[in-house]
């Protein structure tokens, strides 16, 4: 069972095609631009949203707060509320009761990404649903911010075509300057998936003054480079933009267009075609 | 013939004089109008009974059959799809052209045919198969020449084609002079000729499906056409060139005979033929089957006239040569504001909640009503509509320009499209089956899909797999877009919407339906 934010049923911004794409509840991370700070946390049943929702979606009995999807209009009210980083708007779904709302959109969708919040989080519920796909010939891909040891989970490799992995900083101190968390982790999956031909893309944030961005692109292109032949890697460079991240952290700039450049020009020199600004 | 009075006579004249003077049309499109204008007073048709009540009324006022200004005295088929195939092969002793050798000859032998290939628009609305009747030449120059003399040829017909309801066809299968089209239409950015690619998933290879979402992007062409569908529906006859079936893509997304066409096309307006009823038995079982009889009826005069007294079919080069044979014509028999008679009738039921496009009871009545017109067509018999097994082919006509508060074919109206696309398309699968003739849907697209095309590929791919018979793509942002079928330049409604004059005529049929169409509004995906 994972806590399921969203679903989101044909995309064409999380991968190859049209896919949909499932976003599960939990963050283990704590970036100071995530774009949706409302899918880092876990409810608390505290009940505040309870009173701000305008349709009654929302009700609060024996100590928890649950939630009906179809009274829903999405207004964000609740989420507007939360004082936690959470939303109440969850549900709990095994991958059975998960799957049938990803066959609804065949024979649109060539296949599935899983997102988050951090969904390896939930490594069975993600190799449960993935061979689920796979009966259904659906490529599944996981969008992740490095923090499993794959190498642990061959199950879960095994029914996952590929991920798309975020690496938000090289430096060690700068990775926890803007995560609260250390990077080696992530170094590792980088170099893991890299080598096993399952890296699908590899992303870098570009915040002026907070990420050491040259250095990051520089150092994890490299890493990418020698093990192109096994697939094609795409390399995202996604420019910092202020909507929806935290108040305390929408001053950072948006950089420029020649910095972007300058980057994608530094991963194209170490090997990688395949490189796009966003 | 029967004699006019002389106010109506009156009336035209002082009509033909605003033509004369008008600021904003060109010299082409006065003598078009002219001559529309003249045709008004002649009155040669034997109409039957109770059409005038259901025809000659505004839109506004309850018009229930539309016949598209086709004129009083038809004098040719309204579409007409020449052999083209035929013409390359054997040139024409009419126009004195040998068959072309080269490149050169091909590109300047088509330029001058379509001169003289009529419809109700005075120019061609179909301008041919052109990557099977070009790739034979293009193989024999080099690849810079034959892009640069593609250009000019596509240059050409956009200046000189005056509307775009001019339609060229490529596909299924991908060739070197398929893949130029799709390149030079996406350099040019003009909005004619329209462009359709037969795509079928046994013959069309995703590159070069992608090549065509990417030119879409820029320049809101090519459409997809559903092409087993297509050919499953037109079996017999002469072909287009091998694989491309025996059918072609003309004026919006008319399906029509290859080496034929249509006689004729009027259209019922469901919407207003529901506010007649009292209710959806009535409207199911008296009012919708009597109008439908007397729509066919109408059309049976048309088409007698056409064949039996104009003297086209024995005196034009086309048909005396054989670019055209007389039974590969049918008619459409057209219909518009499915959604509005849907959404009417269920008022009147007491059920005012439930919308087209949405509810199931409302989707489930339109298959009902569809079902009616579709058996209605089974059973009527026209005797020179053979190649459609003696009846007329449903056609989803896309609107005109005045239409207000009428949704073309069968779509859902703008503004109440579902939230999710895939909602919008199982909708689509329900309808799209019933138009032989033509049918479509259009979707704007977010920009962020020129960095995916795969995005646009797939969705293509499925929805052929549900049966539909027809989608186009545009991006939100481009200067041509697709106002209902046809395409038309932004940038040139604004010219015309500062009473500039602008080249082609149905710059002003986009601008009418812009503002009482809301086309600009539709939901981007």
């Amino acid at each position: 069972m994972a806590p399921v934010n969203r679903i989101i049923r044909f995309s064409s911004v999380d991968g190859p095609g049209n896919r949909t794409v499932v976003f599960l509840q939990g963050c283990n991370m704590n970036c100071r631009y995530c774009h949706n700070p409302e899918t880092r946390a876990l409810c608390v049943h505290c009940g505040d949203c309870v009173d701000v929702c305008p349709t009654g979606a929302l009700s609060f009995s024996e100590g928890f707060v649950s939630y009906d999807h179809t009274k829903c209009i999405f207004c964000d009210a609740c989420i507007k509320t939360c004082r936690h980083d959470a939303s109440p708007r969850i549900r709990n779904l095994t991958a059975e009761e998960t799957f049938p709302e990803i066959e609804k959109q065949l024979p649109y969708i060539r296949g599935v990404t899983v997102s988050g919040g951090e969904c390896t989080l939930y490594p069975d519920y993600l190799t449960a649903l993935f061979s689920l796909c796979k009966e259904a010939g659906l490529t599944t891909l996981i969008d992740t911010n490095g923090t499993l040891d794959f190498a642990a989970y061959p199950a879960l490799l095994s029914v996952t075509d590929g991920v798309m992995l975020d690496v938000k900083s090289w430096d060690s101190s700068v990775h926890r300057s803007v995560t609260d968390t250390d990077n080696a982790d992530v170094l590792r999956s980088l170099s893991f998936l890299a080598e096993h031909g399952k890296l699908e893309e590899v992303r870098t944030v570009v915040v002026p003054g907070l990420v050491d961005a040259k250095y990051t692109v520089r150092e994890t292109a490299r890493v990418i480079a020698p093990h192109l032949s096994k697939r094609p890697v795409r390399y995202k460079i996604i420019a910092f933009r202020p909507m929806g991240v935290r108040e305390a952290f929408r001053s950072y700039e948006t950089p420029d267009t020649a910095l972007l450049s300058s980057l994608a020009d530094i991963a194209r020199a170490e090997g990688l075609s395949d490189v796009i600004i966003v | 013939m029967r004699t006019i009075t002389m106010d109506r006579v009156n009336t035209t004249r002082e009509k033909m004089l605003d033509v004369v003077k008008s600021n904003t049309l060109t010299h082409e499109q006065k003598v078009a109008n002219m001559a529309i204008l003249a045709d008004s007073l002649l009155e040669v048709l034997e109409l039957p009974e109770g059409l005038s009540d259901l025809l000659e009324r505004d839109i506004t006022d309850g018009q229930c059959i539309c016949d598209l200004n086709e004129g009083h005295a038809p004098l040719r088929p309204r579409y007409i799809v020449p052999d083209y195939a035929k013409f390359m092969k054997e040139g024409s002793a009419f126009l004195e052209l040998p068959p072309p050798s080269d490149l050169y000859e091909a590109l300047n032998s088509l330029l001058i045919f379509y001169k003289h290939v009529p419809s109700v628009t005075n120019f061609p609305v179909y301008v041919g198969q052109l990557d099977v009747l070009l790739d034979p030449f293009v193989k024999d120059v080099d690849e810079a020449t034959a892009h640069k003399l593609i250009r000019l040829f596509f240059t050409h017909m956009d200046r000189t084609i005056l509307d775009s309801f001019s339609h060229a066809n490529i596909g299924p299968v991908p060739t070197k002079a398929g893949e130029i089209i799709l390149d030079v239409v996406g350099e040019l950015e003009d909005a004619v000729p329209n462009l359709t690619m037969k795509t079928d998933p046994a013959l069309t290879t995703d590159d070069f499906i992608l090549r065509g979402v990417k030119a879409a992007l820029h320049t809101a062409k090519p459409s997809f056409a559903n092409h087993p569908m297509f050919t499953a529906e037109f079996p017999s006859g002469i072909s287009a060139g091998k694989d491309a079936g025996n059918y072609v893509i003309a004026s919006c997304y008319n399906g029509l005979p290859y080496g034929g066409g249509s006689y004729t096309l009027s259209r019922l307006i469901l919407g207003n033929i529901a506010k007649r009823a009292s209710g959806i038995e009535d409207f199911c079982t008296k009012v919708l089957p009597q109008v439908c009889d007397i729509m066919a009826r109408y059309m049976d005069e048309r088409i007698r006239f056409i064949v039996e007294d104009s003297g086209f079919f024995e005196n034009n080069f086309l048909a005396k040569e054989g670019f055209i044979r007389r039974d590969r014509f049918s008619a459409m028999f057209g219909l518009v504001g499915l959604a509005e008679a849907v959404n009417c009738l269920l008022e009147k039921e007491g059920k005012k909640g439930q919308r087209f496009g949405h509810d199931k009871e409302a989707n489930e009545l339109g298959v009902r009503i569809m079902n009616i017109i579709n058996d209605f067509n089974a059973a009527h018999e026209n005797k020179y509509c053979e190649i459609s097994g003696g009846h007329f082919l449903l056609h989803a006509q896309v609107g005109i320009a005045s239409d207000i508060d009428v949704s073309p074919g069968t779509r859902i109206p703008i503004g109440e499209e579902p939230a999710e696309l895939r909602d919008h398309l199982e909708v689509l699968s329900h309808f799209h089956k019933y138009f032989v003739s033509g049918t479509g849907d259009i979707f704007p697209i977010d920009l962020t899909v020129h960095r995916n095309p795969d995005y646009v590929l797939d969705i293509i791919r499925g929805a052929f797999k549900e049966n539909l018979r027809y989608l186009s793509f545009y991006s939100a942002d481009s200067d041509v877009i697709r106002i209902t079928g046809y395409l038309v330049k932004r940038s040139e409604i604004d010219k015309l919407e500062a009473e500039q004059n602008v080249k082609h005529d149905t710059t002003a049929l986009g601008m009418g339906a812009k503002h009482n169409g809301k086309i600009l509004e539709r939901k981007v995906r």
